[in-house]
C-alpha cells in the first residue's frame, strides 16, 4: 500500500523514559518565562509559533520577544492576562521526553496546583531572588509534598536583578531548608537562574561562575523516573475483563483476560496471586499484551493476566501477590487529606461517590478532625469545607475499598470525588 | 497492505522507554473507557493519528473485538487514497466502521454553507453531534493531540460535551492521577484523548516501531501545487488552479490528512518514515502551522470551533 520499512534503530529507541513535572510560582516569579526559555532552548518552539509571540509581543508593545506567551493557552486567558488552568507542554532533549505541568500560582487555584501535581514527579519551586522565601513558596512546597512529589528543585531566579550575589542565592536556600525541615520534606536542591537571560536552566551562562552544581536540564535528565520509586508491592487494578467467548476458537472458548495496568510492583508467569475484595487465589497463567505472551510484566505496562483457575473477576477487583506481607488494606472506612475542588462546599448530609483505581463507593462524611490553613500551614477547626479548602476527614463507604497508604503507594492511596447529580469531580483525597 | 511487524518478545526486566510509556498510558484510557462507558464509538478517519489509534486498540483489546465501533464524519471532501485505506483498515480488522457524511447534513438542512467552496471542515461537528445523537454514543475517542494547538495544551483527556455538544473550558472536571470521569447524565458526551500526551515526533516513531501501514499521500510524491500565503495549495477538482495561479509540480507530502480544502502538503522528498521521522526532528514549522489553512484566521480559531462541538 505505502512505502514502509522496518526500522531496526528506529524499532526501540534507547532512551531514558519520561519525566513529568510541574512548574510553580507565580505570574510575576518569571515561570512562563522559564518555560519558554526550557522550550526554547531545547528546540522544541517552532518557527511559525515564534513568529506568532514575536507579532503578539510587538502589538503590547514590548522590545524583546516574550517567551511568557508560549504557555498563555485560551482567549480567556489572555485576555485576563493570567494562567488560571492547568496546561500541558512536550519537550525531548534526544534522552528523554518531559511533560511540564504548567499550574498557575494564585491563591485562589489551590485546586489547581494539586491537580497538576498529581502525576508529578518533581517539583520546580520558583522564587524570585528579589523577594526570598513567600507565603506562596510555602503554600507550593507544601502542596507538593502533600501531594507526594518525590523530588523538588527550588529554582532562585532573577538573579540578574540581584546582580547574580552569591550571598542572596544562599541565604534563600538556608531560609528555605529551615522550612522545609518542619514539613519533613527531604529530597530538596537548589539552583540560581536567570531564566529571562537562559543562565543555568540548559546553558551555565557566564553570570553564575560561583555555582558549581548542575544545570536545570541536567537535574532534569538524571531524575529518577516514577516508576523506579514506586511501592514494591505488585498492585493490579481490573480494568475490563475481556471474553471472547468464540465458539468455534476453541483456544478463544474460555478465554478469560483481566485487562489492567500494573500500578507498581511486578509479576512474572507462575506467581500466586490474590484477588482483593474477595480473597480467592489463583496463579498467573499467562500474561499478554495485544494477545501475544510475555514472561512478566512490570510497574506502568498495561497486560492482560490470565489465571490458572476459574474464579469471577470483574472491574474495580484488585489482584495482588498471595504473600500475605503484600496484601492490601480492605476497608469500609478511610481517612484522609482532602483537597476540596467543587464551587459549592461539601455537604455532610449528602452520599457522595468515591473512585479509588477502578472501584467506586458510596461515601458519608464521617468527620473533619481540622482544615489546614494553607498559608500558616497551622491545623485549624472546621465546621466545613468549602473549595480550595484541604482538611483532614474520614470517610465511611457502602462498598469496601481495597486501598494503601497515600505515602505508600500514590496509585492505590488516592481517590477522587464525585457529586452524582452533576457528575462533576468535586474532591481529591489522599489516603492515611 | 502490509501485513503489521510483530515486536519480538520483551526482555525479562525491560525499562519503558517513552514510547512503551505512551503506549501503555493510551492502552489504560482505552480500557477505561471501554469499563465506564456504556455505548463509546472510536472516530477513524484514515489518518496517521487515528491509525496508531486503533493499533493501540488492538493492544487494548485483542484477542476480543473492539469495545466500540469506528466512525468517520466524512465531509466528502477527502483524498480517495485516505478514504480507500479507511475502508481496507477496518475490514482487515474485522471491525464495525460507521460512515456519515456531512453531504447528508446538508442534504437534510442541517449543515447550510456561505458558498458551494466554502471549507465543509468545520460543519464536521454538526454532522458529529447527529451521529452521536443517532446511536446514543455517550464516548467518542478521538486522536487529537496537546501538541497540536494552543488550545488543546489545557484539554482533559476525557473532556466534558454538554447536550449541545460543546466544550466550556471553565467547565471541565478536575483531573487528577488517572482517575478519570467519565460520568455522564443522557445525551451528554465524554470526549476521550488517549494520545494526548503525544507529540508528532512520537507519533512517527510509534508508526516506524510498529511497522503501520499508512496512506500514501503521507509520503513524498508529486503533485500540482500553488503556492499561496506562505502554504502550498494542492491543485485538485475541488481546488483547481484560477486565472493567473502558477501551477508547479512538486515534491509534497501531507503531514495532516483532513479536509482537501483546507490542508496543505509540504515540500518534502521523505519517502520513508525514516525520512518523514528525520525531516520531523528538525523541522521549524509545526504541524498544524504548516499544513491547516483553518487555523491561519486566528489564534482562537481552534478553541472557537471547540466551543461549536468541534473535535
Amino acid at each position: 500500500m505505502s512505502a514502509i520499512e522496518h526500522i531496526p534503530e528506529f524499532g526501540r529507541p534507547v532512551d531514558n523514559g519520561l519525566l513529568r513535572f510541574l512548574t510553580c510560582g507565580s505570574v510575576d516569579d518569571g515561570k512562563s518565562t522559564l518555560i519558554g526559555r526550557l522550550l526554547y532552548d531545547t528546540k522544541a518552539i517552532l518557527a511559525d509559533t515564534l513568529n506568532a509571540i514575536e507579532k503578539t509581543s510587538q502589538r503590547r508593545g514590548m522590545e524583546t520577544v516574550d517567551l511568557s506567551l508560549l504557555t498563555d493557552g485560551l482567549q480567556a486567558e489572555r485576555e485576563q492576562g493570567i494562567t488560571i488552568d492547568v496546561a500541558y507542554r512536550y519537550f525531548s532533549t534526544g534522552h528523554r521526553k518531559y511533560i511540564i505541568a504548567d499550574a498557575p500560582g494564585h491563591e485562589q487555584y489551590t485546586r489547581n496546583m494539586v491537580t497538576a501535581a498529581s502525576t508529578a514527579n518533581l517539583a520546580i519551586i520558583l522564587i524570585d531572588a528579589r523577594k526570598g522565601v513567600l507565603t506562596q513558596t510555602r503554600r507550593h512546597s507544601y502542596l507538593a509534598h502533600l501531594v507526594g512529589i518525590p523530588h523538588l528543585l527550588v529554582a532562585v531566579n532573577k538573579m540578574d536583578l540581584v546582580g547574580y550575589d552569591r550571598t542572596v542565592f544562599e541565604r534563600i536556600r538556608d531560609e528555605y531548608l529551615d522550612f522545609a525541615r518542619q514539613l519533613g520534606i527531604e529530597d530538596v536542591r537548589f539552583i540560581p537562574l536567570s531564566a529571562l537571560n537562559g543562565d543555568m536552566l540548559v546553558d551555565r551562562g557566564d553570570n553564575l561562575g560561583w555555582y558549581e552544581g548542575a544545570t536545570l536540564i541536567d537535574i532534569l535528565e538524571s531524575a529518577p523516573a516514577a516508576h523506579s520509586e514506586s511501592d514494591e508491592r505488585f498492585r493490579f487494578p481490573v480494568q475490563y475483563v475481556c471474553r471472547p467467548q468464540k465458539a468455534d476458537d476453541p483456544l478463544l472458548h474460555d478465554y478469560r483476560g483481566f485487562m489492567g495496568r500494573v500500578e507498581s510492583g511486578e509479576i512474572a508467569v507462575g506467581d500466586e496471586v490474590v484477588v482483593l475484595p474477595s480473597e480467592r487465589r489463583s496463579r498467573i497463567k499467562d500474561i499478554q499484551i495485544g494477545g501475544r505472551s510475555l514472561p512478566c510484566a512490570v510497574a506502568e505496562q498495561s497486560v492482560t493476566l490470565l489465571l490458572e483457575d476459574e474464579i469471577d473477576i470483574s472491574r474495580g477487583d484488585m489482584i495482588v501477590r498471595g504473600d500475605v506481607k503484600e496484601s492490601a488494606l480492605v476497608t469500609r472506612r478511610i481517612e484522609a487529606m482532602l483537597c476540596w475542588l467543587g464551587e459549592s462546599p461539601l455537604d455532610a448530609r449528602r452520599k457522595y461517590l468515591i473512585r479509588q483505581t477502578t472501584r467506586d463507593a458510596r461515601a458519608l462524611l464521617d468527620g473533619i478532625s481540622y482544615r489546614l490553613d494553607i498559608n500558616s500551614l497551622q491545623q485549624v477547626a472546621a465546621e466545613g469545607i468549602g473549595m480550595n479548602d484541604i482538611a483532614r476527614v474520614a470517610f465511611k463507604l457502602a462498598q469496601p475499598l481495597v486501598v494503601d497508604r497515600y505515602a505508600e503507594n500514590r496509585a492505590t492511596g488516592a481517590f477522587i470525588v464525585i457529586d452524582e447529580s452533576t457528575n462533576n469531580t468535586v474532591g481529591a483525597g489522599m489516603i492515611l | 497492505m502490509n501485513t503489521p511487524i510483530l515486536e519480538p518478545v520483551l526482555p525479562l526486566h525491560p525499562a519503558l522507554d517513552h514510547l512503551d510509556w505512551l503506549e501503555a498510558e493510551a492502552i489504560y484510557i482505552l480500557r477505561e473507557v471501554a469499563g465506564q462507558c456504556s455505548n463509546p464509538a472510536l472516530l477513524f478517519s484514515g489518518g496517521k493519528d487515528s491509525i496508531v489509534l486503533l493499533r493501540l486498540a488492538e493492544k487494548a483489546f485483542r484477542p476480543g473485538r473492539f469495545p466500540f465501533p469506528l466512525l468517520h464524519i466524512d465531509t466528502g471532501h477527502n483524498y480517495s487514497e485516505v478514504i480507500d485505506f479507511r475502508d481496507a483498515r477496518a475490514c482487515e480488522l474485522n471491525e464495525r466502521l460507521i460512515v456519515r457524511s456531512v453531504e447528508s447534513s446538508m442534504a437534510r438542512g442541517t449543515v447550510r454553507l456561505k458558498s458551494a467552496d466554502e471549507s465543509r471542515n468545520k460543519h464536521q461537528s454538526v454532522t458529529l453531534l447527529e451521529a452521536i445523537e443517532e446511536f446514543g454514543f455517550d464516548a467518542c475517542i478521538g486522536g487529537a493531540r496537546r501538541d497540536e494547538e494552543k488550545a488543546r495544551a489545557k484539554e482533559r483527556i476525557f473532556s466534558f460535551r454538554d447536550e449541545f455538544g460543546g466544550w466550556d473550558p471553565k467547565n471541565q472536571r478536575p483531573e487528577l492521577w488517572d482517575l478519570f470521569n467519565a460520568r455522564v447524565h443522557k445525551s451528554e458526551n465524554i470526549r476521550a484523548f488517549p494520545i494526548s500526551n503525544w507529540t508528532e515526533l512520537d507519533v512517527w516513531q510509534y508508526i516506524a516501531r510498529e511497522g503501520l501501514a499508512l496512506p500514501s499521500i503521507y509520503f513524498a510524491h508529486t503533485r500540482p501545487v500553488i503556492r499561496k500565503g506562505g502554504l502550498l495549495q494542492p491543485v485538485t477538482e475541488l481546488t483547481p488552479a484560477r486565472d493567473g495561479d502558477v501551477v508547479e509540480q512538486l515534491q509534497v507530502r501531507f503531514r495532516t490528512v483532513g479536509d482537501i480544502t483546507c490542508t496543505a502538503p509540504v515540500e518534502s522528498d521523505a519517502d520513508t518514515v525514516r525520512k518523514i521521522i528525520a525531516e520531523t526532528a528538525t523541522t521549524t514549522i509545526t504541524e498544524r502551522g504548516a499544513t491547516r489553512l483553518d487555523d491561519q484566521a486566528s489564534e482562537a480559531a481552534m478553541e472557537q470551533r471547540k466551543k461549536e462541538g468541534y473535535f
